[in-house]
């Protein structure tokens, strides 16, 4: 080849370091904040209640994106496996939900049970069921998919495990998507406790039935109010949970060294379909929330939430739990932003730029520590 | 409830003969003799257009349904032989070919509907546009030479910067030269020199070329930030690419300046040009040429990064070079792929490169067998003649809810597939001149191999980007 015989005719130059010319790149990610920046207060500074509006929106969006995350990024911190099949798990949890309280009813049984309860509490018992009822059935579905897809191909190249992992994807959405199963189509999805809107316009004030809020007044619903807390409430359950529990301290220390971690008396596969469900259970109620909050569900729900939480995992540090959460909540935002001020549809492009940037800036995420190379 | 049983052992005996064709095929271009390869290639040619032209008892051999399969299995062989050059061989696992299948369909679709209708700016600025492109990646390759380890956002940076000032330029180029050509495509009374067949035949060729090269070009400035991530980030990133490229399709008409794409409505009335020689002949060329490449000391290198990469830069292999010039490769074929199939559709909605379409590819490669070109080739025959042509005509028969059980059977397949025969149908086996040439007759001189043991072919110096 001409370059070898070069290298072996000529002593090539001296060349300059390349360092010389990071400059370039960073001038471009400077350029790309300071647009957005500019941006972001321009239309701050143009309709603030409008901007608020949206950043409500983008929390909402944040936190169910949350819940998805960390069942990614603790399946990927155990098994170094991009769970493909997370975002479908999230579809059935909530399509079981919508069989839940639209066929069966059953976020009703309270009354039926104790007719003499207050309604706030028939609505809480029942809606709080019905979410139980999701996170087990994905929870049982995941460890299964698990012990069938995943653990035959654990010593396989990850990418394998990859595959696997889009054909079980693609098994429950198609699956999903027969007739007589969920049906191919958009589903209108029935609430188990009513929306409350309020407003905020010089102090917070109830929408009334049939009224519409005053203009550059800020609105949010119960719904986001219980996103947050349900999301806040996991995130708390699982710190509490890896790090204080010993099951916890089995998890860490799995995803820290398996072989060793085995040595040491640790059930590493009973760990992994732990982890699996947990992550599974968290997916659940996240799809529940989805479904309550966008009321239409498909068989194809799950695809997009999935693929973005998987990025929000990777922007805060796969692996990391107050990573995923942080970085669902910057997806959000992001999200968010882009819908109210660049254009709809770019929202996906975003967030898959999103995820290119972060993987060259900082490979690790925000929260996440340099990983030790292992094969 | 019934089965048309004769319908079932005419499809049987179709998806043989294709596969015994692709065998035939192969076979006779690896004798030896040049007169068997010609003969080979005329006959493979010539008894497919018999079979499509010739009726026999009323009806040619194989119908229109048939054709169709056959073009689309040419398209898709030519997308799943880049994705085995990517992922097969040089093990970076891409999810994004589908994307530049469909870049290549609409940029070849825009050029040749705009010719017919009398206007020559889509090839002025697409050629324009690529050598440019092409121009500006080398100079500026060059210029980065002269620096050790630059940063792949700098180099990406001065990549995408170019590349913006190229395509105002073409623009530019476009509408000033557009008009002068206005006057030779004539009126529909009188057409003009360039409204005749010929030119379009061969604006058809320059278009299915240019789209292909687009398609590189784009891959070039996708895959130098890109390649350089984890593989299976990069899966994700490339996917990611995919659903960003069908977005834009949807909003080619208002986010993009393309109106005569029509966006989500699908673009309608593009010229049907590819027919089956253009097809044979580009699949043949695509073939020819990724089989050189791989028994090419440049194929061992590319090869030699899926095996190990530590070992790999060790042999002084340039990984970063190498993954980024298979992929652009494989994005290269995949746009050829794209326009062909553009041309015998006639019809190109975005709805053909959705994501969960792009997995199709995948699906094939891994089932033909990973680093097997006889496996992607046969899989894409057999998977559109089975899947697409027979199982939903038999699935149709069973009630008008069976044949959505085809996407039900595909990723139960590809389980069963990854956990019984994680090698594929065929593995590694290769046919006919597909196979590794026998070494050439070379007169080894032991002494000067023994004085300068590292100067083998493959040292390269690190060189940036």
């Amino acid at each position: 080849m001409e370059v070898s015989s070069a290298a072996s005719q000529a002593v090539p130059r001296a060349r300059q370091s390349g360092r010389r010319l990071v400059w370039i790149g960073k001038g471009l990610l400077w350029l790309i904040a300071a647009f957005a920046l500019v941006i972001l207060v321009r239309d701050f500074v143009r309709d603030p209640a409008l901007f608020v509006q949206i950043v409500i929106s983008g929390l909402q969006l944040g936190f169910v994106y949350a819940l998805i995350a960390l069942g990614y990024t603790m399946v990927y911190g155990i098994v170094k496996l991009i769970n493909f099949a997370h975002g479908d798990v999230f579809m059935v949890g909530s399509f079981v939900s919508f069989y839940a309280v639209t066929r069966f009813q059953l976020h009703t049984w309270p009354a039926a049970v104790f007719p003499s309860l207050p309604q706030t509490w028939v609505v809480l018992i029942g809606s709080t069921s019905v979410v139980l009822l999701s996170m087990v059935v994905c929870a049982v579905m995941a460890v299964t998919i698990e012990r069938t897809a995943y653990k035959p191909l654990r010593d396989a190249p990850r990418i394998a495990a990859l595959i696997t992992a889009i054909g079980v994807s693609f098994f429950l959405e198609f699956f999903g998507a027969l007739g007589f199963v969920f049906s191919p189509r958009f589903i209108p999805y029935q609430r188990p406790f009513d929306v409350v809107t309020w407003y905020f316009h010089q102090g917070f004030y109830k929408v009334q039935p049939g009224q519409s809020p005053p203009d550059n007044s800020v609105t949010f619903s119960n719904i986001f109010l219980l996103i947050i807390a349900a999301s806040v409430l996991m995130q708390l359950l699982l710190q509490f949970l890896v790090r204080h529990t010993k099951i916890g301290k089995a998890m860490r220390a799995a995803s820290f060294d398996k072989p060793t971690s085995r040595l040491m008396g640790i059930n590493v596969d009973a760990i992994i379909s732990f982890t699996f469900a947990i992550g599974a259970a968290f997916a659940g109620l996240g799809g529940v929330l989805y479904a309550i909050a966008y009321s239409s569900i498909w068989t194809q729900l799950g695809i997009l939430p999935g693929l973005k939480a998987f990025v929000a995992a990777v922007l805060g540090g796969i692996g990391s739990i107050p990573g995923a959460f942080v970085g669902a909540l910057i997806m959000g935002q992001a999200e968010a932003l882009t819908m109210g001020y660049i254009s709809t549809p770019m929202r996906d492009a975003v967030a898959f730029a999103i995820l290119i940037l972060v993987l060259l800036i900082r490979p690790t995420g925000i929260f996440g520590e340099p990983e030790k190379e292992k094969a | 409830m019934d089965i048309n049983f004769a319908f079932l052992v005419i499809s049987i005996a179709k998806i043989a003969a294709i596969i015994g064709w692709v065998y035939g095929i192969t076979w006779a271009i690896g004798q030896p003799s040049r007169w068997v390869k010609v003969a080979g290639i005329v006959g493979a040619f010539g008894i497919v257009q018999l079979a499509i032209s010739v009726p026999i008892g009323g009806s040619p051999i194989l119908s229109d349904f048939d054709t169709g399969l056959l073009f689309e299995a040419c398209a898709m062989a030519m997308v799943v032989l880049g994705l085995n050059f990517i992922y097969g061989f040089n093990g970076q696992f891409s999810l994004g070919q589908w994307a530049f299948y469909g870049i290549g369909a609409y940029t070849a679709a825009d050029i040749t509907y705009r010719w017919i209708n009398g206007d020559a700016k889509g090839l002025i600025v697409v050629g324009f546009g690529v050598a440019l492109e092409a121009l500006m990646i080398w100079a500026v390759y060059n210029f980065l030479r002269r620096y050790q380890g630059v940063p792949v956002l700098s180099a990406f940076t001065l990549y995408l910067l170019g590349s913006v000032g190229v395509g105002a330029v073409a623009m530019l180029i476009g509408r000033g030269v557009s008009p002068l050509l206005a006057p030779l495509f004539g009126s529909t009374a009188a057409p003009g020199i360039l409204a005749s067949g010929l030119a379009l035949q061969v604006v058809y060729c320059l278009a299915v070329l240019l789209a292909g090269a687009l398609a590189a070009e784009v891959s070039f400035l996708f895959g130098l930030p890109v390649l350089s991530l984890g593989s299976d980030y990069f899966g994700i990133a490339t996917l990611g690419f995919v659903i960003v490229v069908d977005t834009l399709m949807i909003n080619s008409d208002t986010i993009l300046p393309f109106p005569e794409m029509k966006g989500g409505r699908g673009m309608i009335g593009i010229p049907k040009l590819t027919t089956w020689f253009w097809a044979f002949a580009f699949l043949l060329a695509i073939v020819v040429v990724m089989r050189n490449i791989i028994h090419s000391s440049t194929g061992r290198a590319v090869m030699s990064v899926r095996e190990d990469e530590t070992a790999a830069k060790v042999m002084g292999i340039d990984i970063a070079n190498y993954k980024l010039l298979s992929f652009v490769i494989g994005s290269l074929f995949a746009g050829i792929g794209g326009a062909v199939y553009a041309h015998f559709i006639g019809f190109l909605s975005p709805g053909t490169f959705d994501f969960l379409v792009s997995f199709n590819p995948l699906i094939i490669v891994v089932f033909g067998g990973l680093g097997s070109m006889t496996g992607s080739l046969a899989a894409s025959f057999g998977w559109m003649f089975f899947l697409e042509g027979f199982l939903r005509v038999i699935l149709g028969q069973l009630g008008t809810e069976a044949p959505t059980w085809r996407f039900v059977l595909y990723p139960i397949s590809l389980l069963l597939l990854m956990l019984l025969r994680p090698k594929g149908l065929l593995g590694s086996v290769e046919w006919g001149f597909l196979r590794a040439p026998l070494a050439p007759m070379r007169q080894h001189e032991p002494a000067k191999l023994a004085v300068q043991p590292a100067a083998g072919e493959e040292i390269s110096i690190n060189r940036p980007g």
